[in-house]
C-alpha cells in the first residue's frame, strides 16, 4: 500500500462549518481523519466570574449569552433554579406564558441547526426554508420582549410582561402554517437522496458511548435512549401536555438530525396546548409572584436542570445570603456534548467532519461559557 | 430504588460518609469507592454535571449523577484542602468528566490525579492564576 504523510489543518476559528469561533485542528492522512483536535475558549468571558459581583437579577441578561439561539429557555433554568432556592411558586399563568416562549424558542433553535445542517452539507434552499419560520419567530420575540435574540424576557417570580395583543393573532397563524412547514422540510431536507448518502450510517454514536460520555438532548436520543427531562423530571407544567419524546434507532447523523425535526412537531403541540388553557385563565390573574423587591436567597445550593434546545441544561447556584450569587455555575449541554468529537471523527472523510460537528448542533457561547 | 435509600445503604457501607440535607459529603479517600459502588450496584450511569466552588478555606467537588433513562439524581459533594488543591479523577469511572474536571483545573486550579490530559481548556496555555478562585485579582468588572 502506498505510505502517505500525515499532516495537519485548521478548520477554524473562522469557519463557517463549526459555527462558531471554535477550531478543530484536523490530523490528515490524506483525506481521512486520524484525530481531530478540538480547541476553543475563543468566546470565553467568564460569565460564571461576572455573576459572583452582579445581584440575582442582573445575572438573568448574561444566560441569555449563553446558548443565544435558544435564549428563553436559559433563562428559564436560571430563573426556576433561583425560585427553587427561594421556595417561590409561580402564578399558574406565567407557567403557561414560560412554556410558549419556551418552546418557541426550542423551534427557533431546531429551525437553525436545521437549515444549517443542509447548509453545511450544500444545499441552499434547504437553509431558507426552516430560516423562514425562524425569522416569523423572531418578529413573534420582538413583539413580545423587544429583542429578537437575546430577550431577558424571565424574572425571579415570573416574567416581565404580559404577552401584547398582537402576539395572539400572529402566533395562531404560525401555529396554523407550522406543520406544512415541517412537511417542506422533509421533502426538501430529509428525504433528500443526497442528504441521505451524506448522512446515513456516518459517525455511528452507540448508546452505551452517549451514556458514559453523559450526552444529552437530540444527540442522546437519536441513539436510542427515552430521555427527555420534561418527561422524566417535569418542570414548570410541563407534566400537563400530551407530547411524545422522537427517539432514533441508529444514532447516525441522520437520526440526530432527524429528531430535531420530529421535536419540531412535538414542541409545536405544546405550544397549541399552552395558548389553549392560557386563554382560559382569567386575564386579570397575575404574571408575577410576590418576590421581595431586594432577592436575598436564604443560604443554601439547589442543582437544577432543565431539558434546553442541546441537551440537558443544569444551573448550580450557591447563595450565601447577601444579595450576590456566591457562585453561579452552568452545565452546557454543548459543552458535554462536544467531548467526543475527536472519536466520532476518527476515520471519516474531511467532508465528513462538517456533517459531524452539524449533527451535533453546538453553539460556542455556550461551549466557551 | 429510592435515591434516599441509596444514599441511607452507602451510608452504612462507608462509615465515613455524611448525609447533609440534599447530597452526600464523601471524604477524598473515599470517593472513587463510592462513585463506582454507585455506578455498578445502584445504576447510577451518567456524571451529569461537576464543578466546584472555592469556599476560602477548602475547596467543594460536586458531583451530580444520575441515572439514564430513570432520570433521579444524587448529589455528591468532597471537601479538599485549598493548599493541596488535589483529588483522585473520576474519569475512568465516567469519561463524560474528562472536560468537565479540565475546566475546574482550568477556572480552579483543582489538579485531579490520574487524569489523562491535565491541561486547560478555556483560557490560553500562558494564563496566569485560576479566575474562579475568590482571591483572584482582576482588571476592570465591578468591586
Amino acid at each position: 500500500m502506498l505510505k502517505t504523510q500525515e499532516f495537519t489543518l485548521n478548520m477554524g476559528p473562522q469557519h463557517p462549518a463549526t459555527h462558531g469561533v471554535f477550531r478543530l485542528l484536523l490530523h490528515l492522512d490524506g483525506e481521512t481523519v486520524v484525530k481531530a483536535e478540538p480547541i476553543m475558549g475563543y468566546l470565553h468571558r467568564g460569565i460564571e466570574k461576572l455573576a459572583e459581583s452582579r445581584t440575582y437579577t442582573q445575572v438573568i441578561p448574561y444566560t441569555d449569552r449563553l446558548d443565544y439561539l435558544a435564549a428563553m429557555l436559559n433563562n428559564l433554568g436560571y430563573v426556576q433554579t433561583v425560585e427553587k432556592l427561594m421556595g417561590i411558586e409561580v402564578p399558574e399563568r406565567a407557567e403557561y406564558v414560560r412554556v410558549i416562549v419556551s418552546e418557541m424558542s426550542r423551534l427557533a433553535s431546531h429551525c437553525l441547526a436545521t437549515g444549517a445542517y443542509a447548509l453545511d452539507l450544500g444545499a441552499f434552499t434547504g437553509f431558507m426554508f426552516p430560516f423562514r419560520e425562524r425569522e416569523k419567530l423572531m418578529d413573534m420575540f420582538e413583539m413580545i420582549c423587544g429583542s429578537r435574540m437575546t430577550f431577558n424576557y424571565m424574572r425571579i417570580g415570573g416574567v416581565a410582561d404580559d404577552l401584547p395583543e398582537e402576539f395572539y393573532p400572529a402566533i395562531k397563524k404560525f401555529l396554523k402554517e407550522f406543520p406544512a412547514c415541517v412537511d417542506e422540510y422533509d421533502g426538501l431536507i430529509t428525504g433528500n437522496e443526497i442528504f441521505q448518502a451524506r448522512t446515513k450510517g456516518v459517525s455511528v454514536l452507540s448508546s452505551k458511548k452517549a451514556i458514559q460520555y453523559g450526552m444529552s438532548g437530540p444527540v442522546l436520543r437519536a441513539s436510542g435512549i427515552n430521555y427527555d427531562l420534561r418527561k422524566k423530571r417535569p418542570y414548570g407544567v410541563y407534566d400537563k401536555f400530551d407530547f411524545e419524546v422522537p427517539v432514533g434507532e441508529n444514532g447516525d447523523c441522520f437520526d440526530r438530525y432527524n429528531c430535531r425535526v420530529l421535536e419540531m412537531r412535538q414542541s409545536h403541540r405544546i405550544i397549541e396546548q399552552a395558548l389553549e388553557r392560557l386563554q382560559e385563565l382569567p386575564e386579570e390573574e397575575p404574571l408575577n409572584a410576590k418576590v421581595p423587591k431586594v432577592i436575598k436567597p436564604p443560604k443554601g445550593e439547589v442543582y437544577h436542570e432543565i431539558e434546553g434546545a442541546k441537551g440537558v441544561l443544569g444551573y448550580n447556584v450557591i447563595s450565601d445570603g447577601t444579595v450576590n450569587p456566591y457562585r453561579v455555575h452552568v452545565r452546557r449541554p454543548s459543552f458535554i456534548n462536544l467531548s467526543l468529537i475527536d472519536e466520532m471523527c476518527r476515520g471519516w472523510k474531511v467532508a465528513d467532519v462538517v456533517a459531524i460537528i452539524g449533527s451535533l448542533d453546538i453553539v460556542l457561547g455556550e461551549v466557551d461559557c | 430504588m429510592e435515591s434516599n435509600q441509596v444514599m441511607k445503604q452507602i451510608k452504612e457501607k462507608y462509615q465515613q460518609v455524611e448525609i447533609l440535607d440534599n447530597h452526600l459529603l464523601v471524604p477524598e479517600t473515599d470517593i472513587k469507592a463510592v462513585m463506582k459502588e454507585l455506578r455498578d450496584a445502584y445504576g447510577y450511569n451518567v456524571l451529569s454535571n461537576e464543578t466546584a466552588v472555592d469556599y476560602q478555606e477548602y475547596f467543594e467537588v460536586i458531583y451530580n449523577i444520575c441515572r439514564v433513562p430513570e432520570g433521579d439524581m444524587i448529589n455528591i459533594k468532597v471537601k479538599i484542602d485549598r493548599e493541596k488543591a488535589e483529588i483522585p479523577s473520576v474519569v475512568d469511572i465516567w469519561p463524560s468528566a474528562g472536560w468537565q474536571e479540565r475546566e475546574i483545573f482550568d477556572l480552579l486550579g483543582i489538579r485531579f490525579t490520574d487524569h489523562p490530559d491535565m491541561r486547560r481548556i478555556l483560557l490560553e496555555d500562558d494564563f496566569e492564576g485560576h479566575p474562579l478562585r475568590r482571591d483572584f485579582k482582576w482588571v476592570g468588572g465591578r468591586d
